[in-house]
């Protein structure tokens, strides 16, 4: 396990800001800080996949020069699956924030914890 | 290849495009074009399940005629089409049962907005069950959730976004983890197809390479979907979720949501993995044992609540215990059993949903157990299909409830070792269950004395009472025949493999 944790030293880099991303989420009370995790944790699963893809030496699978020969090009699927990935990660970001504006017109805090105190005051 | 074929590409098509054409209608018009959705594909699902029935054997299809290794694939088997059908059915239940409650709880400019979702999930639920394709599988997961999340804060008060964020917090880490278990998977193997991953997963095996991150990729695969699925330790988000949510909302759910994201995990662990090497894995354990601590735990919370809608919602984390103890005895039984408690608990959570909703109108609008009492007299069609979903939930011969409890009892006596831990808990959850299911329907029929709430009567609520109606007799079918049903399933499972 050793020497292979330095050559991929790229995928043990995603690995750790995965889990830097993840407990973000999980464990941060104020909603943009969890968002901010949350754009961590997808973008290390992206490099992941760029780094799964990469293949020294070779180019970007756009043919320009009439080189159709696969061996000169990297794999493009985890490129393509990064954006699809990224595609997925904006729509999910974008409700995360209106839903934390709609909660911060209400409560005029971004702290899950004291939005969850207000509401058993209230409640309903 | 026959044009039957061609039905579930047809089903999930219908339901995306259904859904972006609401956008345009009107609140009425999109409710027509939701409804006749949901019964198409109702029907083309019908249609499909005898063809398959018939045939005896799964078919794949390939989307833009791109052969195996590269083209996105759809597969439907007797599993399969048996779900989309079942899913059309509880989702059109639950939808015509919650109808005339949705206009006190969301604002009629938005009501088409609340249609699409219902399509969005739909084709998303559809696409979960029958896509071949790991990524397709994932995108769709997500789908699912945004839908699911438009669902919970379509009613806007307080409580419900929050509830959302909750959610949306608990699914998003549950989606992380599965893209990060599928790219681990896709590195390992090089394929996205399922088929094709499990042939690469078996070489791998019998050449014992990569076994820590084959491992690990099962692991975090698993954990993801059991967050989403809200298994024991991941619930916190469930309760508020499923109570405040408008009442089809929290049925469809309860009883649909969580569902594809159980049916799901069946499939990677069928088609993706491998039964025998899933079984061999120590996951199956770690399974087994939060699936019991669910099964006391969700009933425990689910005593000590004062509010009969969050008391259905702990009682769904006891039932999704259920079924990943049925996953974790690594049986073909314990899987049969698994699935049929699938269905059971689908088609008994939504009704007791739909049923507290007709209770609680009788009472004020109050969902407290105090002003409850003697519900069942005011409202008599509500009253005895809560009595019946909660006989079933408890497991009274008749019922579905039952069945499924017999299904995992059985299960449990052939695997050596878990047998007396299953058993033991199965018994311990059924008497908790009883207890706080017999003490809501001992409290709607006690005799109230003066209350200033009116009485409804079958005039008053046709529709309510005809979809409680249904509901019950679904159940009692299930509870019933259940002999066809479980052979179905048998054949399902024997042709994932």
């Amino acid at each position: 396990m050793g020497p292979n944790l330095f050559v991929n030293y790229g995928e043990a880099v995603a690995a750790i800001l995965f889990c830097i991303g993840f407990t973000n989420l999980l464990l941060q009370t104020n909603l943009i800080k969890k968002i901010i995790g949350l754009n961590i944790m997808d973008s290390a699963i992206y490099l992941f996949l760029a780094e799964k893809g990469y293949i020294a030496g070779r180019a970007a699978p756009i043919v320009t020069n009439g080189v159709t020969s696969a061996e000169a090009y990297i794999n493009p699927i985890p490129s393509g699956l990064v954006l699809t990935g990224i595609v997925v990660s904006v729509s999910v970001s974008a409700l995360m924030l209106s839903l934390t504006i709609r909660l911060y017109v209400r409560y005029h805090t971004l702290n899950l914890d004291e939005i969850a105190a207000q509401l058993k005051k209230e409640g309903k | 290849m026959d044009f039957i074929c061609n039905f579930p590409f047809f089903s999930i098509l219908l339901s995306l495009f259904s859904g972006t054409i609401c956008s345009i209608l009107p609140g009425k018009a999109a409710k027509i074009v939701n409804r006749v959705v949901i019964i198409t594909v109702g029907i083309l699902s019908g249609i499909l399940l005898v063809y398959l029935l018939d045939s005896g054997e799964s078919f794949v299809y390939w989307m833009g005629h791109f052969p195996a290794p590269w083209g996105n694939e759809i597969r439907a088997g007797v599993l399969e089409a048996g779900m989309a059908l079942f899913f059309c059915i509880i989702m059109y239940l639950s939808m015509a049962g919650g109808a005339h409650k949705l206009f006190d709880e969301v604002e009629e400019s938005k009501h088409n907005l609340y249609y699409i979702l219902i399509n969005l999930l739909l084709s998303s639920l559809l696409a979960l069950v029958y896509t071949n394709d790991m990524f397709t599988a994932y995108v769709f997961v997500e789908i699912n959730t945004i839908s699911a999340c438009g669902l919970i804060m379509i009613r806007q008060v307080g409580r419900t976004i929050e509830a959302a964020v909750r959610y949306m917090i608990m699914s998003l880490l549950g989606s992380g983890l599965l893209l990060f278990g599928l790219c681990i998977m896709y590195d390992l193997t090089g394929h996205l197809l399922m088929s094709n991953i499990k042939e690469s997963v078996s070489l791998l095996i019998q050449n014992g390479e990569y076994q820590i991150p084959l491992i690990v990729s099962i692991a975090l695969m698993c954990v993801g979907l059991c967050i989403k699925s809200a298994l024991f330790p991941f619930h916190a988000w469930l309760p508020d979720a499923y109570g405040y949510s408008t009442v089809s909302s929290a049925a469809i759910l309860s009883s649909l949501v969580s569902k594809g994201y159980i049916f799901l995990l069946i499939k990677i662990i069928y088609r993706v993995i491998g039964f025998d090497i899933f079984n061999s894995t120590r996951i199956i354990d770690v399974l087994f044992v939060f699936g019991l601590m669910g099964m006391i735990f969700g009933s425990l919370s689910a005593i000590k609540e004062g509010d009969i809608r969050r008391m259905i919602a702990f009682s769904s984390v006891a039932q999704i215990g259920y079924i990943y103890m049925g996953f974790g005895m690594g049986t073909q039984a314990g899987m049969v059993a698994s699935v049929f408690h699938i269905l059971s608990h689908a088609a008994t959570k939504s009704l007791l949903f739909i049923a507290a909703i007709g209770l609680t109108e009788v009472s004020g609008g109050s969902r407290k157990f105090i002003d409850l009492t003697g519900a069942g007299y005011r409202n008599k069609w509500a009253g005895v299909a809560f009595t019946a979903g909660s006989l079933s939930m408890v497991g009274v011969p008749l019922f579905s409830g039952f069945i499924s409890k017999l299904l995992f009892a059985q299960a449990a006596v052939q695997v050596e070792g878990k047998m007396l831990a299953a058993l033991i808990v199965l018994g311990i959850s059924t008497v908790l269950n009883a207890i706080y299911f017999m003490k809501t329907v001992i409290r709607i029929y006690t005799a109230a004395g003066d209350t200033p709430y009116p009485c409804i009567t079958f005039k008053d609520m046709k529709v309510h009472a005809v979809v409680l109606i249904l509901f019950v007799i679904l159940n009692v079918l299930l509870g019933v025949s259940s002999q066809p049903i479980v052979n179905m399933i048998e054949q399902g499972l024997a042709m994932f493999a």
